[in-house]
């Protein structure tokens, strides 16, 4: 039996696993600091430029 | 009056403690954090190239195991994170409990994912590495079991924290159920002593050396130093986003943000 597919196999599920979970935190920021973004921009408009 | 005696003497502070102090306010942590990672990252990519090309290319094939013992260079030191990732989690969440340490609960909270994903790295390479070895990819043996649990008690400390609204309330639950599942860890490094079981035992102990060659012991040790690189970049990266979340309504976080545009 060649061990080589399960060498490969075991290597690449680390690759995916350890990728996905380094750019899992780098994801949620992009959209965190767009709330903000948008939070501080709202916050920002004067109260009497509706009036 | 005696000048002498009434002049006031400055109180020494120690370093460390104002280091540690200091690493408490999250402003500072954003700013400090922030510049470690890159470098965090970088090692870490020295290190595992290096790792990576003596364990598949230089290391040679063991007598017994053949081809498969490359497996290992990725096998073992996922294995050593995932219970030490799991050992601070538990003691940050000691802090966290005791002393009411916020950034300890983020870094606890932030810590359970990655070890998650160590775990997962663990039991895959493990079972791919049976199925060659053993003839099987998966037995009911104590340390495949306790491994597995392992990864249940870092999706019930993850679980439990999403569970919860309130981020400090959800903290102090997760950072309890990680104090609790430490009994799990010296089930797994023990494991192999106390039961007869498949897995092998360690070939590598701090106090009694090793049984395997210096051509396999590097890759080993190297790919070991650095995922420690890997957990402090991700640890860090994972607090940092965890901080803006809980704080985006604090002028700092805005501040911060403004800066990155």
């Amino acid at each position: 039996m060649s061990h080589i597919p399960f060498i490969l196999a075991a290597y690449f599920i680390a690759a995916v696993v350890l990728f996905w979970c380094a750019m899992a935190p780098l994801v949620r920021k992009k959209s965190i600091a767009r709330d903000i973004r948008r939070l501080t921009q709202i916050e920002d408009i004067p109260r009497d430029s509706d009036a | 009056m005696n000048m002498k005696t009434s002049r006031k003497t400055k109180p020494r502070k120690n370093p460390l403690l104002m280091f540690i102090h200091k690493m408490g306010s999250p402003p500072w942590f954003y700013q400090f954090s922030g510049k470690l990672i890159p470098w965090f990252w970088l090692i870490f990519a020295v290190l595992a190239t290096w790792a990576l090309y003596l364990g598949l290319f230089k290391a040679p094939a063991d007598y017994l195991q053949g081809e498969s013992v490359r497996i290992m260079y990725l096998h073992v030191p996922a294995a050593w994170m995932s219970m030490l990732i799991y050992s601070l989690m538990a003691v940050m969440g000691f802090i966290a409990l005791v002393w009411r340490i916020r950034m300890m609960e983020i870094l606890a909270i932030a810590s359970a994912p990655i070890g998650a994903a160590f775990t997962i790295v663990t039991l895959a390479s493990g079972s791919l590495w049976g199925r060659p070895t053993w003839g099987t990819y998966w037995v009911w043996d104590a340390r495949l079991t306790s491994e597995l649990v392992l990864l249940f008690l870092y999706l019930g400390v993850i679980g439990l924290y999403k569970s919860i609204d309130e981020p400090r309330k959800a903290a102090r639950a997760a950072c309890l159920l990680a104090i609790v599942g430490a009994v799990n860890l010296p089930i797994i490094h023990f494991s192999v002593k106390w039961w007869n079981t498949l897995h092998q035992g360690s070939s590598i102990s701090l106090l009694g050396g090793s049984s395997i060659d210096a051509s396999m012991l590097w890759p080993l040790l190297i790919m070991a130093v650095a995922t420690k690189f890997y957990y402090g970049a991700n640890l860090l990266t994972r607090a940092r986003v965890s901080l803006l979340e809980q704080d985006k309504r604090k002028s700092w976080v805005r501040e911060a943000i403004m800066e990155q545009d």
